[in-house]
């Protein structure tokens, strides 16, 4: 059951800090004072002294305890949640423990992947069952040591305490004896009134460190001997290089080797070609000086009005239906009050404030890999597939990373470096210019929507809406069957709809593009619950309700009616001032339901401003409160970017916005107050990270249509033009 | 190339750099001091922000040449154990998600706060405007602000 690693104990870092000098660090020894000097070790060290109970958790003999997490930590908050999660069934405190991230290792940790909002939902279960099963072993250590029953003995603080006797043991000189025990099956989980940690506000325990700049990201990685790599990419997706000429490169002083180069896009390859160099300064001034001619005849160049058009000659065509009831066409055909619309969703870079970088060395047939990866498990299947080695011989270590949102999920800028490090025998860096992150792709996919619906007798008789936009699913494979239907048109749209809309029906239809699109903070819900949010206003304008009434009869569930109840009351609904722009909407994703309100006004010149956001997640049980407030603010604050300041355009086939100087980011000027309240009940735990998205767009323009009566249907528009 | 004795965070520096080089990759790759961060390279987001002589400055566009002679400040000159006024605001209000461009945030901060040590809402847009969160941790970060005004209000009584 030791854990010492052959691949963790082989690294060999020097950080080259004149502050700390200390080695470099996946993991943190977390100060039980805040303001207590940080303690910077290696993984390597926390696990070579310490000894595994269970795949999370190693104790060293003094106590120590270090607990991996699996998840990688782009923000939403992993690096708290999980220890936290296992610290409670462990009977430890959060204060003085060692936190590591696990390096992707699939078969020990199940699914890795942060994405989806899983970690709570995905992992709790088994957590809170390996902090309760190390647990149960040194309770089993104690009373075989004091040869006592086991039912008399229970585990507090970090100790084992005997009841009758009063015979204390602390875990440090337990876990040898209990490393060796065969670990119990089923063992008891606390009841969650019996909870000391779970539940509660507990401060980040990552922060700490990113308040004094010794958090590491992708790019603090430093090796011995490493090489720094920017490369010139095809500007056009999925394009080849025909030709470079690395004359004027090679002469840049620090600049080692130029070499073209490619990388995986989903089921195509990009080409470029790489510079790499002695620092990345020098990479990046031997780029200036590159000249590369492209072959990108094959590749289609659009532009974003083609785009657009070409989706709502979409619209025209025939849905692959994904789900449908009654008879909503006929029912539509025939109605009398109906209500059409088109609803329009711009493209979307993920915009990380850390661009992308990743880090290998390749020594013979073992690889290992260090980056700010949303994505460990596919990382190491991946590079493992593509170089033809066992899975055990590709090491992915995770780095923090700065904002991950989807796109450090995908695997291109992971196998960059390792093709380049094979090359050149050298630990290789490659970093991407902001430039590069933005214009490379892959984007959140534009989306129109064509929303038709019915009202009879003052309720909705039909709700139909189809989808026209590409379909992320057909990227993977080179010949995707496209006459399936997307499976995700209904993202985002509350279950209980279905229940009580009599006739109904959602689809897509699959627009071609050679533009590489992908998950981006809550996917297909981000665009989904504009299009469908908005129209269920529109409805409830057409049959003459006020919107919350009005939804409120379709959401006939305990749960549902609940959230509307306490909603109702945070929003003083029925109070709200006569002249006053309020706007609500509701979507589900991620299994959490979550209710926005927004206020808007007029500012003295006459402008639209947002005054006010109110949401209430239901995100059942949950860990960190504090955290789930964090995530529902920045979610927002993303769905107010995405709504009214930036989009990515396209021409001749490239990306319009390189930069933050033309893709406008929200700034702190552009962020209303903004309050989080939280469900409190017994349901399943819900996603946390991507489901405060959806409703933002919705009840924006919901509040802008109560205020103005103008309706918004199209994405991103300015607030100074409303 | 050539020679620069850089001052930074009260220690003195030699580095060999082209002149043209800017002060962010100094910082990082040469003085070794990861945690001021790149994030776009012209001076559009202020992730890469440090002190000259007390004032914010993106050094992401600053060439060496310029920093030389000059009293240079990064968030590790801050304070290595957290004890900066500002520092335990961000603490307390939990700002930080991803936590990439908080040195820049918090560099703005403490040079904001030196100047004003109170602040209105209006001040700390001023200041604040140039930094981008992606993560969305502007309500805290303003939050934070008014919180290190009070801390270091209680500090100098």
């Amino acid at each position: 059951m030791q854990t010492t690693d052959k691949n963790l104990s082989r690294r060999n870092f020097i950080r080259l800090s004149g502050m700390t000098g200390a080695a470099l660090t996946i993991g943190y020894a977390v100060p039980s004072i805040a303001n207590e000097a940080v303690e910077i070790f290696t993984a390597q060290k926390a696990v070579e002294q310490g000894i595994e109970l269970t795949a999370w958790i190693s104790i060293d003999k003094t106590g120590k305890v270090t607990i991996l997490n699996h998840r990688s930590e782009m923000g939403q908050g992993s690096f708290q949640v999980v220890p936290q999660m296992i610290a409670e069934e462990l009977e430890v405190s959060l204060d003085n423990i060692n936190i590591a991230f696990a390096p992707g290792h699939p078969s020990k940790f199940g699914s890795q992947v942060t994405g989806g909002s899983s970690t709570v939902r995905g992992a709790y279960k088994t957590l809170l069952q390996t902090g309760a099963t190390a647990r149960e072993m040194l309770i089993e250590a104690a009373a075989k040591k004091w040869d006592v029953s086991k039912k008399d003995c229970y585990a507090e603080n970090g100790f084992v305490i005997h009841k009758p006797g009063g015979k204390r043991s602390g875990y440090g000189e337990l876990v040898e004896e209990a490393a060796k025990l065969t670990p119990p099956k089923d063992v008891k989980l606390k009841r969650r009134e019996e909870y000391k940690i779970i539940g509660k506000p507990l401060p980040r325990q990552d922060n700490p460190f990113k308040v004094n700049g010794t958090a590491e990201f992708g790019l603090d990685v430093k090796l011995p001997g490493m090489l720094y790599a920017v490369i010139e990419r095809n500007p056009r997706f999925k394009g080849k290089v025909k030709s470079f000429d690395d004359s004027a490169t090679m002469k840049v002083a620090g600049v080692k080797k130029v070499l073209k180069t490619t990388a995986p896009v989903f089921a195509h390859e990009r080409e470029g070609v790489a510079v790499l160099a002695d620092s990345l300064w020098a990479a990046l001034e031997g780029r200036k000086a590159l000249k590369v001619e492209w072959d990108d005849m094959r590749i289609e160049r659009l532009n974003t009005d083609q785009l657009y058009s070409r989706m709502k000659e979409d619209l025209k065509k025939h849905a692959l239906s994904q789900r449908s009831g009654g008879n909503a066409d006929g029912i539509f055909e025939r109605a009398e009050n109906k209500v059409e619309a088109i609803y329009e969703t711009p493209y979307e870079a993920h915009a990380c404030m850390e661009p992308l970088t990743c880090t290998a060395y390749v020594q013979g047939d073992k690889v290992e890999v260090w980056g700010p990866i949303q994505a460990p498990d596919w990382i190491q299947r991946d590079i493992s597939g593509r170089l033809k080695l066992n899975p055990e011989n590709v090491k992915v270590n995770m780095t923090f990373l700065g904002g991950g949102f989807g796109r450090k999920a995908f695997m291109d800028y992971t196998y960059e470096p390792v093709l380049l490090s094979k090359e050149m025998n050298a630990p290789v860096q490659v970093v991407w210019t902001r430039e590069d992150d933005m214009t490379q792709g892959p984007y959140r996919p534009g989306a129109v929507y064509e929303c038709k619906g019915s009202i009879d007798s003052e309720r909705i008789n039909s709700f139909q809406a189809k989808m026209a936009g590409q379909n992320m699913d057909h990227q993977w494979s080179p010949n995707p069957d496209k006459t399936a239907f997307n499976t995700n048109t209904t993202e985002g749209f509350l279950e209980t709809y279905f229940e009580s809309i009599p006739n109904y029906s959602f689809g897509d239809v699959p627009t071609e593009s050679p533009i590489p699109v992908m998950w981006w903070r809550s996917v297909y819900s981000s665009t989904n619950g504009f299009a469908y949010e908005s129209f269920m206003d529109e409805l409830a304008h057409e049959a003459g309700k006020d919107p919350f009434d009005f939804r409120r009869d379709y959401l006939q569930s305990d749960r549902y009616q609940a959230m509307l109840d306490k909603f109702e009351e945070l929003t003083k609904w029925k109070s709200r001032g006569k002249n006053e722009g309020w706007g609500i909407a509701i979507t589900e994703c991620f299994g959490s339901p979550v209710a926005e309100a927004v206020k808007v006004s007029k500012n003295a010149n006459g402008k639209v401003q947002i005054d006010k956001v109110i949401a209430l997640i239901d995100c059942g049980w949950y860990v960190n409160p504090d955290i789930i407030r964090q995530q529902v603010e920045g979610a927002i604050t993303m769905a107010i970017g995405a709504a009214t300041i930036h989009e990515t355009h396209f021409n001749d086939g490239m990306a319009t916005e390189k930069n933050f100087d033309k893709y406008k980011m929200p700034r702190i000027n552009n962020v209303p107050e903004i309050e989080v309240h939280i469900m409190e009940n017994n349901e399943l735990p819900g996603g946390v990270g991507e489901p405060g998205l959806p409703p933002l767009a919705p009840a924006l323009c919901n509040a802008i249509f109560d205020l103005t009566g103008k309706r918004i249907r199209k994405l991103p528009f300015n607030l100074d033009e409303v | 190339m050539a020679s620069y004795n850089l001052s930074i965070n009260g220690k003195t520096y030699k580095v060999e750099a082209d002149p043209k080089m800017p002060l962010l990759w100094v910082i990082r790759d040469l003085a070794g001091l990861h945690g001021t961060k790149y994030g776009c390279g012209m001076a559009q987001c202020g992730a890469c922000t440090v002190h000259i002589n007390g004032n914010p400055v993106r050094s992401c566009t600053l060439p060496v040449a310029s920093a030389a002679k000059q009293t240079i400040t990064t968030i590790e000159g801050l304070s290595d154990d957290n004890t900066h006024a500002v520092q335990k605001a961000w603490l307390a209000e939990q700002v930080p998600q991803c936590g990439y461009c908080q040195s820049g945030q918090i560099m703005a901060a403490a040079a904001l706060l030196k100047k004003n040590p109170n602040p209105t809402d209006q001040d700390i847009d001023t200041a604040m405007v140039g930094h981008i969160c992606r993560c969305g941790t502007y309500p805290r970060i303003r939050k934070a602000i008014k919180a290190a005004a009070q801390i270091m209000a209680k500090a100098s009584n």
